[in-house]
């Protein structure tokens, strides 16, 4: 078509203008199936660029070949949500020549919307683009559901490559990322395996301890206050979250209770809810699942939302400040309600802090699931390694029953 | 009665949170030759220094004619274990032989008469004996099916409906009941069957056995839901014992609930069903009276 904005990676890149030293960044949709990193980085390598900042929404174990981009110079600092496996283990271990940065969603949105982290060229898998530019997480090659992390990417970088291995026809409609904040599409083999971003089917967890904390956790709520007609709530995708829906939802049958809608990363148990009538809305950031990233495709009340609208401690207008209860998890808590989500008791990063910041400070009930002990590991200790966000309310499944 | 293994220091730290009546500990099958050491140390660090609150601590020995057997006593019984369970019991001679090794110990560190014993019945000899064994120690406060042994001792399979079982289970309750003592039902392995286990638990109950013995804390709920008394059983055994006492206070003994005739039977039965519902926390010991 005329305008088309379709070239190949390295004429993208060319056409981006993008420098040595400059910043760029990456969305986590695909989670552990995502391709796009891998594939950039080694083009940005293969081309000579040298000394690139990396800002990914987040990185995880399919991210160990940057171990030898940064040995070479090519990535020399990183900025995400979280680390985990070979690449964690190296960084832990000093392979970086600066600090990594670690943002919650909700402040990275808002870091990136105020230009405090300032992306040169945002590199964005998309499920499906035209040749506009026009992408959403849905397509017939590799879906991802929302979005919602790479909108302030789309929004705010200087210059935007979308990478899209369904090219469609224009106009695709509805859209995530619009063609007016497009500048290149790039058509590749494969943006991401979706069957990687999480199981395709409701599974509910036979661990006993999930199930213990769950039904504790569950007590908390429906003891609250806060389970009433109406109420919010987000929970995380561990087994005690997952299950303490099963529990939470008989109740809500019971007492007639219906919420008004979910937050977060969305779930196939979310969705169940939903179409249930239990839950009115579901507000989708991140879809964890392949039902939910069909859901978000087909139902007018399940929506994609923004990391600014989602988590954005600085804007009274997003999500969480609308959010009722919340369902962490930890890796540890201290004595004084502090809690780590990102540091192992060995000293190496091994996790993600999301939004869990985020939905700890601005939502009513903040509940931690978390054993007393993993492995023989200390759960609960005087002081935690590292500070993800100090609660209000603390819940350790054990001791309480015992 | 929930069974843990005695290698298992993740599960033995926690497996009271779940809240089982009993925990075994086993250093029996579960522990591999190699491991039986160190899993007698675990255990008796277990038993001194978790809180196990309420919960009764078992530990399963290893037979007292291996060479493990008298190390397990000496390691339990100085920990404070409240019952020791031994395996393939199949004469009173062997209660005895343990409950000698058991004095020893408990003479030494001056905790005479602390330690209870359980025999598990694991063989046709066993069933066979199974009201000598039931009456061989006064310390003696259960036995037990041990039904995969006992199905191949008879050369048989376990079946789901247990019929293999029947003659023994059926042993095994009159013995205990003559002995005045309780008995536990053997395991139920399969973990994703719930329903069938539901109704093996449903047939033991109705067999008379006291409790059963399980691998998982998932299936602690299917026990405890079965042995619950409902609140109708409830409110007729309430209506019984109401009734008995009127009766006695007017000089009268044989009376009628319902257009039912109350007898003895009955009124004992209304007893431990109001017990049992204490027991299980469905109403308070005030409520009982």
């Amino acid at each position: 078509m005329r305008n088309s904005k379709v070239v190949s990676l390295e004429e993208a890149i060319r056409r981006s203008g993008l420098k040595d030293g400059q910043t760029i960044s990456f969305h986590h949709h695909f989670r552990g199936g995502d391709k796009v990193v891998n594939m950039v980085v080694d083009k940005l390598a293969q081309m000579g660029f040298k000394d690139l900042k990396l800002a990914a929404s987040s990185l995880s174990d399919v991210h160990k070949p940057l171990i030898e981009h940064i040995k070479n110079g090519v990535i020399t600092g990183i900025s995400t949500s979280g680390l985990r496996g070979e690449l964690a283990d190296a960084i832990s271990h000093g392979l970086l020549p600066e600090p990594v940065v670690f943002r919650s969603h909700g402040g990275r949105g808002s870091a990136i919307a105020k230009g405090e982290l300032k992306i040169d060229v945002a590199f964005l898998g998309a499920s499906s683009a035209d040749e506009l530019g026009n992408a959403t997480g849905h397509g017939e090659k590799s879906v991802c559901g929302s979005l919602g992390y790479a909108l302030p990417d789309a929004r705010y970088a200087s210059h935007v490559v979308v990478l899209t291995d369904d090219l469609v026809e224009y106009p695709n409609m509805p859209q995530s990322i619009s063609a007016a904040d497009v500048e290149s599409v790039v058509v590749v083999e494969s943006v991401g395996d979706s069957s990687k971003i999480s199981s395709g089917a409701i599974r509910d967890s036979k661990n006993p301890r999930d199930i213990l904390l769950a039904k504790q956790a569950a007590k908390v709520i429906i003891n609250s206050g806060y389970f009433k007609d109406g109420f919010s709530i987000q929970t995380g995708t561990g087994g005690a979250s997952l299950a303490a829906v099963k529990y939470i939802r008989e109740e809500m049958i019971a007492r007639g209770i219906k919420a008004s809608f979910a937050l977060g990363g969305i779930t196939a148990h979310m969705v169940k809810l939903h179409e249930e009538g239990l839950i009115g809305k579901l507000i989708d950031v991140q879809s964890f699942d392949k039902v939910a990233a069909e859901s978000i495709h087909n139902d007018p009340l399940h929506q994609e939302v923004s990391a600014v609208e989602y988590a954005s401690g600085e804007h009274l207008g997003s999500a969480t400040h609308a959010l009722d209860i919340v369902i962490l998890s930890a890796l540890e808590v201290d004595t004084q309600f502090n809690v780590n989500v990102l540091v192992g008791s060995d000293g190496i990063i091994r996790g993600a802090i999301g939004g869990h910041q985020d939905t700890a400070a601005d939502s009513a009930l903040s509940i931690i699931v978390c054993p007393l002990l993993r492995g023989r590991i200390p759960c609960v200790v005087p002081k935690v390694l590292q500070l993800s966000a100090r609660l209000i309310l603390f819940l350790s499944g054990t001791r309480l029953l015992a | 009665m929930m069974f843990v293994p005695g290698n298992n220091p993740g599960m033995m730290a926690d497996a009271h949170i779940y809240g089982p009546d009993s925990i075994m500990l086993d250093l029996e099958d579960s522990v591999t030759m190699a491991e039986k050491d160190a899993a007698r140390l675990l255990v008796h660090n277990a038993l001194k220094s978790i809180d196990y609150g309420t919960t009764e601590m078992v530990v399963r020995i290893n037979p007292l004619n291996t060479p493990y057997g008298k190390k397990d006593v000496e390691a339990v019984v100085k920990a404070g274990v409240d019952v020791i369970r031994m395996p393939k019991t199949e004469t009173a001679d062997e209660v005895r032989e343990l409950e000698a090794e058991i004095l020893k110990v408990e003479e030494e560190i001056g905790a005479v008469g602390r330690t209870h014993i359980m025999a598990a019945i694991e063989s046709a000899l066993g069933i066979v004996n199974a009201y000598a064994i039931a009456t061989a120690s006064k310390r003696m406060m259960g036995i037990a099916l041990g039904a995969e042994d006992y199905s191949a001792n008879l050369k048989t399979n376990r079946t789901p409906g247990g019929a293999e079982l029947l003659l023994a289970r059926e042993q095994i309750v009159v013995a205990a009941r003559a002995a005045g003592i309780a008995c536990f039902d053997t395991v139920y392995s399969n973990l994703d069957d719930m329903e069938t286990f539901r109704k093996e638990v449903e047939l033991i109950k109705t067999l008379g056995f006291d409790g059963k013995s399980i691998i998982n804390p998932r299936q602690i709920e299917v026990v405890n839901e079965v042995f619950t008394p409902t609140e109708k059983e409830i409110n007729k055994a309430r209506a019984v014992v109401a009734a008995i006492k009127e009766a006695q206070a007017k000089g009268s003994g044989v009376i009628a609930v319902n257009g039912k005739m109350v007898d003895r039977p009955v009124v004992l039965r209304a007893e431990r069903t109001i017990a049992l519902a204490v027991a299980a926390g469905v109403i308070s010991e005030e409520e009982a009276l």
